[in-house]
């Protein structure tokens, strides 16, 4: 017997995925999080105590950035993985964002890491003028450690920083170096699993 | 070579302290409240709220007290505050044909259904300074009362066009608006980008591009078809309901300028319309922002472009006193390099010409 | 096992709307006042209160294109009571406890038998207040309607 009901027990199964219990707060403190990851490349960020449950096959760390950065004039692309009618009754019902048909319409995509290393040039990478105006790719994985060994570094990593991602292949390397080879334009990256990021933004390089 | 200047923390520090022992003034004297503000200083609040851009009488009371009563810097605090919102929803456009009017006046139709009806206004007032508001007054003022029908007041540019003599309005779209404060302002801007911009500009740049335009920079001869004030509905669709619920109301000034056209090898002749909608009673306001609204229109009516409130780049790029104001005073900040360097450049040249003599 | 029809719907939608207008145009006492007792374990938050902006738009002329006018606060909540019945709220200002309290009278008003309660208890008063400080309004500005009378010239 379980000592507690499960959150969404008493949840009819058409009812939307609880948001943030302090909407203000718990955003503030996950867009906190996201700036860690992004100024420490590679680095872990802990995530749990932002938001125990999430829809369907979104990783509550991940559900947690889509109520922090996503808004009304910011369209998702959804990865096929986490394209389920929950996450996007989730994202509708407390983002309110508009789900992008194409990729290159999008400002964030949640996706996997096999997707993402598919359809990468497909997103907007920004132009030399409006460089922020590129996707920000909230890349789920099924963990941060235990993956292929890579080093990585650049600004914000003294040195070199190992990253041990799940599902990052040479090929997600090779092309991501590709595009972002064309700085300042880029992509930016945030690698999820299930209670932790690490960011990797478009200024970051592989060593090995 | 680049300084970089450092120091001064102390005297910020100070300067600040200063600034709101001078805001409080006299402590012998009682501490506005906000609710003295919003309710007595109403006009102040409400150029305040249309012009910061938001809808919210009580904050724009306490940016005007916070401001010391300097509308401008209240209209910055304003603008830096909706900025730490996230938007909910767009509201449908609202209809101003159903307002619960305050005052609804025409200056070219003397016979209106609904009426002429006044309402609070500065008009026929003798201008002649008020000694009794020095003294505290034994009661509150009393508006007189009379019965009132559920008389439609329908637009008096609507109803009066039976003979298609007043141009139309474009087919309502539901194209998505254009909204400056998510895409920088391009030329040319669409009538919904010059609205929105007119609607946030500033009533005195707007007041006096309106008074040039009918002083004969411009092509304009104006009558006020209709101003309205009063309260509507401001309603959203929310997704997870699907249909349009009110989330509250709003309380409009709304002005149609009618101006004579003579017509254009592709147009017969006839009125033309400039529109005015603000946030809150901004009489003046909205009139000029009509008369102005017209004035830009010149190109869609074939009108040469001669006059500064015609040329929408030099409209729309100075009627935003945020931006005006910062950067007029960006010009307090330390330009010692820059300065430096002209001086070595006008020292060098001056001993250049004095060789030459 | 219900089945609604879209009749139903319409007819369940109007109703919505009216009472969800009421809510957003009443003070907020007034709204808070009327939670029942004792619900606090049976509300789930589903969105917590939140204040955000309505981009509030106008018409081009008044009735032409839209076009954007400038933004209103808003608070939003959303909660759901232990039957399922969910409860949504949309008030104009930055009162987040008037959103919480709407978005559960929202749920409560679904429940036929809190209905009929509410209808009586809140529903009625909040309409007359609302009908009452309208007319008021009305009145007054009635005694500012302007006569006419045509000045007949004597020849």
């Amino acid at each position: 017997m379980m000592p507690f009901p499960s959150p969404t027990a008493a949840l009819a199964p058409h009812l939307p995925s609880p948001g943030f219990a302090d909407p203000v707060r718990d955003a503030q403190r996950c867009f906190r999080k996201v700036l860690a990851a992004i100024s420490y490349p590679g680095r872990l960020q802990d995530m749990r105590g932002l938001l125990s449950i999430a829809p369907g096959p979104l990783h509550p760390a991940a559900a947690a950035l889509c109520l922090a950065l996503f808004d009304l004039d910011t369209p998702v692309w959804l990865g096929r993985s986490v394209d389920t009618p929950d996450v996007r009754q989730f994202l509708s019902f407390h983002c309110g964002c508009p789900v992008a048909a194409q990729p290159g319409e999008a400002a964030f995509a949640v996706l996997s890491a096999e997707e993402a290393t598919a359809l990468m040039e497909a997103f907007h990478v920004g132009t030399p003028e409006y460089p922020d105006r590129a996707a920000t790719l909230l890349i789920q994985t099924s963990a941060l450690a235990g993956g292929p060994a890579a080093e990585i570094a650049g600004p914000g990593i003294p040195g070199s920083q190992a990253i041990e991602a799940a599902g990052l292949t040479p090929e997600f390397w090779a092309r991501r170096g590709a595009i972002n080879a064309l700085f300042p334009t880029g992509l930016d990256m945030i690698l999820i699993d299930a209670q932790r990021i690490a960011g990797l933004p478009r200024t970051v390089r592989i060593e090995r | 070579m680049y300084v970089a200047v450092k120091g001064g923390e102390k005297a910020i520090d100070n300067a600040h302290a200063l600034l709101a022992e001078e805001r409080r003034g006299d402590p012998a004297v009682p501490e506005l409240s906000i609710a003295q503000i919003k309710e007595q200083m109403t006009l102040a609040v409400d150029r305040v709220m249309s012009e910061g851009s938001l809808y919210d009488a009580d904050l724009a009371a306490l940016a005007l007290k916070q401001a010391r009563g300097d509308a401008v810097e209240a209209i910055f605090l304003l603008r830096a505050y909706r900025t730490t919102l996230p938007r909910f929803a767009a509201s449908l456009p609202v209809d101003t044909a159903k307002m619960t009017i305050n005052r609804r006046i025409s200056a070219t139709f003397k016979d209106l259904p609904g009426g002429q009806v006044l309402g609070p206004t500065f008009d026929y007032t003798h201008r002649l300074l008020d000694f009794s508001l020095m003294a505290d007054a034994a009661e509150a003022p009393r508006a007189a009362a009379a019965p009132a029908d559920d008389a439609a007041m329908p637009r008096v540019v609507d109803i009066l066009n039976h003979e298609g003599l007043i141009e139309a309005d474009s087919a309502p779209a539901d194209a998505e608006p254009g909204d400056l404060t998510r895409e920088p302002l391009t030329f040319p801007a669409g009538r919904d980008l010059r609205l929105q911009n007119l609607a946030r500009g500033d009533e005195g740049f707007v007041l006096a591009l309106a008074y040039s335009s009918q002083r004969g920079f411009g092509n304009n001869h104006p009558f006020a078809g209709e101003i309205r004030l009063g309260g509507v509905e401001v309603e959203i669709v929310p997704e997870e309901l699907g249909f349009p619920i009110v989330i509250g109301e709003a309380e409009l000034t709304e002005c149609h300028m009618i101006t004579q056209f003579t017509g254009s090898k592709t147009q017969p002749p006839q009125f033309t319309r400039g529109y005015g909608l603000t946030f809150g009673r901004n009489e003046r306001k909205a009139m000029a922002m009509a008369i102005v609204d017209r004035s830009l229109r010149a190109g869609e009516f074939d009108e040469e472009r001669r006059f500064p409130a015609q040329d929408e780049e030099f409209v729309l790029g100075h009627s935003d006193n945020v931006e005006a104001s910062g950067f007029l005073q960006h010009l307090k900040l330390p330009h010692y390099v820059d300065f430096q360097g002209e001086l070595v450049n006008v020292r060098a040249l001056r001993a250049e010409a004095e060789t030459v003599r | 096992m219900t089945r609604c029809t879209a009749s139903d719907d319409a007819a369940n939608a109007a109703a919505r709307q009216g009472w969800m207008r009421l809510f957003a145009l009443s003070d907020a006492a007034a709204l808070e006042a009327a939670l029942p007792g004792g619900l606090a374990d049976e509300v789930r938050v589903l969105r917590a209160p939140e204040v955000g902006l309505v981009m509030v738009r106008g018409r081009t002329g008044g009735g032409g294109a839209p076009f954007n006018l400038g933004e209103m606060p808003v608070a939003r909540c959303s909660v759901a009571l232990a039957d399922g019945t969910v409860g949504h709220a949309y008030v104009a200002g930055r009162d987040r406890a008037k959103a919480r309290a709407a978005a559960i009278l929202d749920a409560l008003m679904q429940r036929p038998e809190a209905r009929a309660e509410l209808e009586r208890t809140l529903i009625a008063p909040l309409s007359a207040a609302l009908a009452a400080r309208r007319q008021a309004a009305a009145e007054k500005t009635a005694a500012t309607r302007v006569d006419f009378f045509t000045m007949v010239r004597g020849d």
